[in-house]
């Protein structure tokens, strides 16, 4: 299947779009090739796919953190291709590195109140809705964030992200190392992001789970999308299941 | 046994001498461990950005005495503390703008920009002593002692004497109120707390949208109010010698080293212990002792562990032992 998104063609643009994206990072060999990842408002979309597909790298190549020879990235139809990822930040773009997304040392608070750096006007409702997603962040907001456990680091770092009141919400393996339990509670929380009116791009390890909560599922192999469509199609299609989920069932 | 005349001769010899001195070490570490924090290399320029603090300091001291201005009894320095404070900062600033930045840009690592600041101090080395020489200078004016011996032992009626000097009081007084505006930069503030998210996390900062160059520009103005405020109060209390700031990068990395790089507390905490651990191991205790204990078992000896000049192997075998032990510190810093 070629790059470009079927389901697309005659509807309107999507909020954002990484639109045939190819490049890698700094002078190195390509890892992206002809990739199309989107997102509309609201929604949840999800990159999975084998390891070493480039999950992770075409998400940061819409973040701004790699190097495209070619494509285009847009959002809310203003081509942001050039820009800084810390641009992006100011553009209302939030993003969740996979490791090292809070400051230890810092307390809970203090990793919310640098999530919301660049803004300068009251900052206390967005620590509100903040401890209102993740209550037990409100218990612990005195403490160190590096002294959490795993689930609540987590935590930490989405909200550090949703400080900034992004319109766009991007994950790079949120359940990473957390328990099942955990894990379908974070998912649970970043449904409830999503509600609000924020968009979720999210790369998750955890296919099956994941493209169950998502609207959009993009299956990315060797840098090219593989399988485009919505979480349940994906779900339901055999090849995808067989090649990719498993296919036990 | 003589238990209150004991305690004074030590306080006299030991507590308030080790007391100004780790102070000042204190202030030294903690511009030492906040440049290491932030801009992530070991400045051993450092020492001698004291010397150029108090040396500017200085020559606004000589200019005030000119021109008649006093603050006495407080020494003249410290109105002219300021003055080297701005000036100093301007000079950090600019050595970065021409040889920091530059390194940083290229992603440099930790150990040429431990180089580039052996250079930066070679150079700043030179420039003190072509400005006001290698010898030593006297600008200490003011009160020379808040209580001195002779006064105690008329207060007290007891044998011994307890002088205070006037610096030393300066110098206690002025780290605590400078320690005190520091925390409460670095826990309180927008700025302070940007800082420390830099320190913990760089990349994260930056996706939070910290700006990196003003975060190292914030740091170099800390680094020159602690260096020359460090440099001004040990100059008072001792002399100005071009050289004894560069004798002093020893002892204050041992302190930062000590305590935790990157650990503004550890910086502290580890300033006092260098500064008790030389005084204490260098004291001739003979006098303490013969009064503590009984007649009989007076000592002969002089009952000093070290001779004065080795006190600097005292800072290196506690950095030794800190590393081998306890690499990250007391309060746990980052790796050396």
């Amino acid at each position: 299947m070629s790059g470009a998104d079927p389901q697309m063609a005659g509807k309107p643009e999507p909020f954002l779009i990484g639109e045939a994206m190819t490049g890698g990072y700094g002078r190195g060999a390509d890892i992206l090739h002809d990739c199309t990842i989107a997102v509309d408002k609201g929604q949840i979309a999800v990159i999975v796919g084998p390891n070493g597909a480039g999950k992770s790298t075409a998400m940061k190549a819409v973040f701004g953190m790699v190097d495209l020879r070619l494509g285009a990235v847009r959002l809310d139809g203003q081509d942001i291709t050039a820009l800084t990822p810390q641009a992006r930040v100011a553009m209302g773009m939030g993003f969740v590195p996979q490791t090292h997304n809070i400051f230890t040392s810092m307390t809970v608070e203090e990793n919310l109140e640098m999530g919301a750096f660049l803004r300068q006007d009251d900052i206390r409702g967005t620590m509100e809705q903040v401890y209102e997603l993740f209550p037990i962040l409100k218990d612990k907001r005195r403490q160190a964030a590096g002294e959490l456990s795993g689930g609540q680091r987590q935590q930490v770092a989405v909200g550090r992200a949703l400080m900034t009141r992004p319109s766009l919400l991007m994950l790079d393996e949120p359940t990473a190392g957390v328990s099942p339990i955990v894990m379908d509670e974070l998912f649970d929380r970043i449904i409830e992001v999503a509600r609000t009116g924020i968009s979720i791009l999210m790369v998750e390890q955890n296919a099956r789970q994941a493209l169950e909560i998502a609207d959009k599922g993009y299956v990315l192999v060797q840098g090219s999308n593989a399988h485009t469509g919505s979480g349940k199609a994906l779900l339901a299609d055999p090849q995808v299941r067989k090649s990719f989920l498993g296919g036990t069932e | 046994m003589d238990i209150l005349n004991a305690v004074v001769v030590l306080a006299n010899f030991v507590l308030i001498p080790a007391l100004s001195y780790g102070s000042q070490l204190a202030l030294g570490a903690l511009g030492v461990t906040l440049i290491y924090g932030i801009l992530r290399f070991s400045n051993f320029a450092h020492g001698d950005t004291m010397a150029f603090g108090a040396m500017v300091t200085i020559l606004f001291t000589w200019a005030f005495q000119n021109m008649g201005i006093s603050i006495a009894p407080l020494p003249t320095a410290l109105l002219a503390l300021p003055f080297g404070i701005v000036v100093t900062a301007a000079l950090l600033l600019a050595t970065d703008r021409v040889v920091y930045r530059f390194y940083r840009q290229q992603k440099a690592k930790p150990i040429i920009l431990v180089m580039v600041s052996l250079g930066v101090m070679f150079i700043l080395n030179g420039i003190v002593r072509v400005i006001i020489g290698p010898g030593e200078q006297r600008f200490e004016d003011g009160a020379r002692f808040i209580i001195n011996a002779r006064q105690f032992k008329e207060m007290t009626g007891l044998e011994e004497g307890l002088a205070f000097k006037a610096s030393q009081g300066l110098t206690i007084v002025v780290t605590i109120i400078a320690v005190a505006a520091l925390f409460w930069f670095l826990d309180r503030t927008k700025m302070g707390k940007s800082m420390r998210a830099y320190s913990d996390n760089e990349d994260l900062a930056l996706l939070s949208g910290i700006n990196p160059e003003r975060v190292v520009r914030i740091t170099w103005i800390l680094a020159a109010i602690l260096a020359t405020t460090a440099g001004v109060l040990y100059g008072l209390d001792k002399s100005f010698k071009p050289f004894t700031y560069f004798q002093l990068l020893l002892p204050m990395f041992a302190a930062a080293i000590v305590g935790g790089l990157g650990n503004p507390l550890g910086a502290i905490v580890g300033g006092y212990i260098i500064a008790f651990s030389e005084v204490t191991l260098t004291y001739a205790w003979k006098k303490v002792a013969t009064y503590f204990l009984p007649a009989s078992l007076a000592p002969d000896s002089l009952m000093q562990l070290l001779s004065t000049d080795y006190k600097y192997a005292v800072s290196f075998t506690i950095l030794v032992i800190v590393l081998i032990f306890k690499p990250y510190g007391l309060f746990r810093g980052k790796a050396v």
